[in-house]
């Protein structure tokens, strides 16, 4: 079914999808480059005006925090305005989307002047550009001005349909922002009272072990920010691609729920390795962690069985356990979106469980800091996340503009191509990892420079097959932007809407208050907040010493102030 | 809850006994390997100077500084069976502190101070590798544990 929606809102979603993609060829430029220093095929500081901790800071900040936070908002407006049938507020969503891209250009400018090479983390008391700081604040306060609009309108939904199940979609695009805006509090609050004034120069010294805590406070839930979009798209659209339908509608909520409970008290975990937290709160969140992984898990089975459904309904003989997986549409150019979605799925199971590994407490010394970690996370953020913005962008550009892509083909392939290129990737950057090749570090100069006395022959093998990877990664991406730009200049062939893959449930069951109503998650999630996160602050308090001056990356001394 | 497929149900007590095997093994881990993550200490000034120190017989104690871009002391010769206390800060912005195969593995942060125990059974060269970027000088920060000579 499409809805028709106002010219405006076309125009919107088109800017906010469109921006991201296009600052996106940047950051994908800069991966591959990396690939290269890394492995020693570049022994250089900068390439093209561009160096390598500049890149790197580019690469994140657009990878993983403009485009999925553009597109966070923008599949939000489609999945609230579709499913709720229902526009936006205007107003709101202009202003939204005018204060993200203000913020964007702030910080895309501290990034390209050199002066904020800080690496997406942005971990003090290396300091950025004012700008920079500013800049992430605004990207973040502007994704907030839709979510208010939606929280509206999801009131006045329910005014009128107090009785019926609120749309799954719409339950976990609301969930997901509550998740956004809890957690990027605390990052907020890192950035606008404890950074930049002290990066003014308004005040000498920050708490460092204050900031960190802040920021991992927002920095894992951020990656289920980045998640569950493509959730909703696994929920709502895999199964009746597949030609099935989801087979359950309440487990759904449930996993949607639980994320809400789980997402942002588990961001110790990626400080095991840290000083002033005691073991005990590393443990308890470990623990957390493991908590998370739960509505991972249903989220494989409903998934899988919904999938298994779609095979046995079109051909109910010959039932073996596994012949249902080579049944699937993998190839089907007219679906490409189920390419996307099931190639990113497919990365997912590894991402997952190297994700495990992660959070297995004092199994993190094997891996912490190693390049193991973008090896485990380019199989999430870029595995389902990036596949899944990928096709959903393709498919809602297609909508808004009423056209058609005549290179459907290539971009069935794209996903295959990008799967291939990544697991490369991936075993090469994790092995080197786990023989201590260290990430964010360009290795090219010192490790992996035959010509350096630091050169280390054990780790050339799988930075090369890291750089293959790359390769193939680039070349899928480059693909997609083909495909992209092919569709900027086909011709209008039917009308400018909004369509989705239908929801269809197999066991569509009744109504459960419990999981269709925000406030006794909503008190859970400040309950759990509170004992994880109350105890940490305190070990902050009684283990740190002094806080630290501003550095610059280029020099060993503290910068001098101007007051 | 009759609201949810049975099925449903059962994959959830299974996710958890299997979420349950996964935590025993890592405090398994643990108490039997004596594998675990750093320990904080209360901040002290007096570790912002780099030292080794021989405690007892084959125990030691290395007050480890990070700073841009050195590790100091950035060679620390111990002797075979050396079981060594690291305590780690660092002087100006945050760094790592690695040696792969020892799963000695901290970050040096201003105004923190983290503590492992490691023994150095055998003998070689563990090289230390600062595994957090700390500006522009980061690839090159390392340094050498030597175990060479065995104990008197």
């Amino acid at each position: 079914m499409q809805i028709s929606i106002a010219k405006n809102q076309r125009r919107l979603l088109i800017i906010l999808l469109s921006v991201p993609l296009l600052l996106l060829t940047l950051g994908i430029y800069h991966g591959l480059l990396q690939t290269l220093y890394r492995s020693g095929m570049l022994s250089q500081r900068t390439f093209a005006a561009l160096d390598f901790y500049q890149g790197l800071t580019l690469h994140g900040v657009i990878n993983a925090v403009v485009l999925t936070t553009f597109f966070a908002v923008a599949f939000g407006h489609a999945c609230m305005t579709y499913y709720l049938n229902m526009p936006v507020n205007r107003l709101l969503a202009w202003l939204s989307g005018g204060v993200m891209l203000v913020g964007t250009l702030l910080a895309a400018g501290a990034m390209l002047s050199g002066t904020s090479s800080v690496l997406y983390t942005f971990y003090p008391p290396l300091k950025a550009h004012p700008a920079f700081y500013l800049g992430a604040a605004l990207l973040i306060v502007g994704s907030w001005i839709a979510y208010f609009d939606w929280i509206g309108m999801y009131r006045r939904w329910k005014r009128t349909h107090a009785e019926v199940k609120t749309p799954l979609p719409v339950l976990a695009t609301l969930v997901n922002f509550t998740i956004w805006f809890f957690c990027t509090l605390a990052v907020a609050y890192e950035v606008l009272v404890l950074l930049l004034p002290w990066s003014l120069g308004w005040v000498e010294a920050i708490n460092i072990p204050l900031a960190r805590t802040l920021f991992w406070f927002f920095g894992h839930a951020l990656v289920y920010f980045w998640l569950l979009p493509v959730y909703i798209m696994y929920y709502s659209m895999l199964p009746s691609l597949a030609g099935g339908k989801l087979y359950s509608d309440n487990a759904g909520r449930l996993v949607f729920l639980l994320f809400l409970i789980f997402s942002i008290p588990v961001g110790v975990h990626h400080q095991f390795g840290e000083p002033s937290i005691s073991k005990g709160m590393k443990l308890s969140q470990a623990i957390m962690t493991f908590g998370v992984a739960v509505p991972s898990f249903i989220t494989a089975f409903t998934i899988a069985a919904s999938l298994e459904y779609s095979v046995w309904r079109k051909n109910p003989q010959r039932r073996r356990l596994f012949s249902w997986l080579f049944q699937l549409p993998f190839f089907d150019k007219d679906r490409y979106l189920f390419a996307y979605l099931i190639a990113g799925l497919i990365l997912f199971i590894f991402g997952g469980f190297t994700g495990l590994v992660n959070a297995s407490y004092s199994l993190n010394n094997v891996v912490h800091n190693t390049a193991w970690i973008p090896g485990h996370f380019h199989m999430t953020v870029a595995g389902p996340v990036f596949l899944g913005i990928l096709g959903m962008s393709l498919h809602l550009l297609e909508q808004v503009t009423g056209r058609r892509t005549r290179r459907r083909r290539i971009a069935t392939v794209v996903p295959w191509l990008w799967l291939i290129g990544l697991l490369t990737f991936s075993t090469g950057l994790m092995v080197s990892g786990l023989k201590g090749a260290p990430r964010r570090t360009n290795m090219g100069l010192s490790y992996l420079n035959p010509e350096s006395p630091l050169f280390r022959t054990d780790w050339v093998l799988w930075e090369t097959i890291g750089v293959i990877g790359g390769c193939i990664m680039f070349a899928a991406a480059g693909l997609y932007f083909l495909v992209l730009v092919d569709l900027l200049l086909c011709k209008k062939t039917k009308e400018a809407g909004l369509s989705f893959p239908a929801y269809a449930v197999l066991h569509d069951e009744p109504r459960a208050a419990l999981l269709d109503n925000f406030r006794p998650w909503l008190a859970v999630m400040f309950f759990t907040l509170i004992i994880a996160y109350v105890p940490v602050f305190r070990d902050i308090q009684n283990y740190t010493g002094p806080g630290a001056k501003p550095y610059a990356p280029e020099s060993n001394q503290p910068l001098e102030l101007t007051k | 809850m009759r609201s949810m497929d049975q099925h449903e149900i059962k994959i959830m007590g299974w996710t958890g006994m299997l979420l349950a095997v996964f935590l025993t093994a890592t405090l398994l881990g643990v108490s039997r390997y004596a594998t675990d993550v750093p320990d904080c200490v209360p901040y002290d000034a007096a570790f912002l100077e780099p030292k080794v120190t021989r405690l007892d017989s084959n125990l030691y104690q290395v007050n480890l500084l990070a700073q841009m871009w050195n590790f100091e002391p950035s060679e620390i010769y111990l002797p075979v069976g050396a079981e060594v206390d690291f305590y780690l800060t660092s002087k100006d912005v945050v760094h790592g502190f690695h040696i792969a195969n020892k799963n000695l593995n901290m970050m040096a942060v201003p105004g923190g101070v983290n503590k492992m125990t490691v023994k150095f059974d055998q003998p070689g060269v563990y090289e230390m590798i600062c595994h957090e970027y700390c500006g522009s000088g980061h690839q090159h920060m390392r340094g050498e544990v030597i175990v060479n000579y065995p104990v008197k």
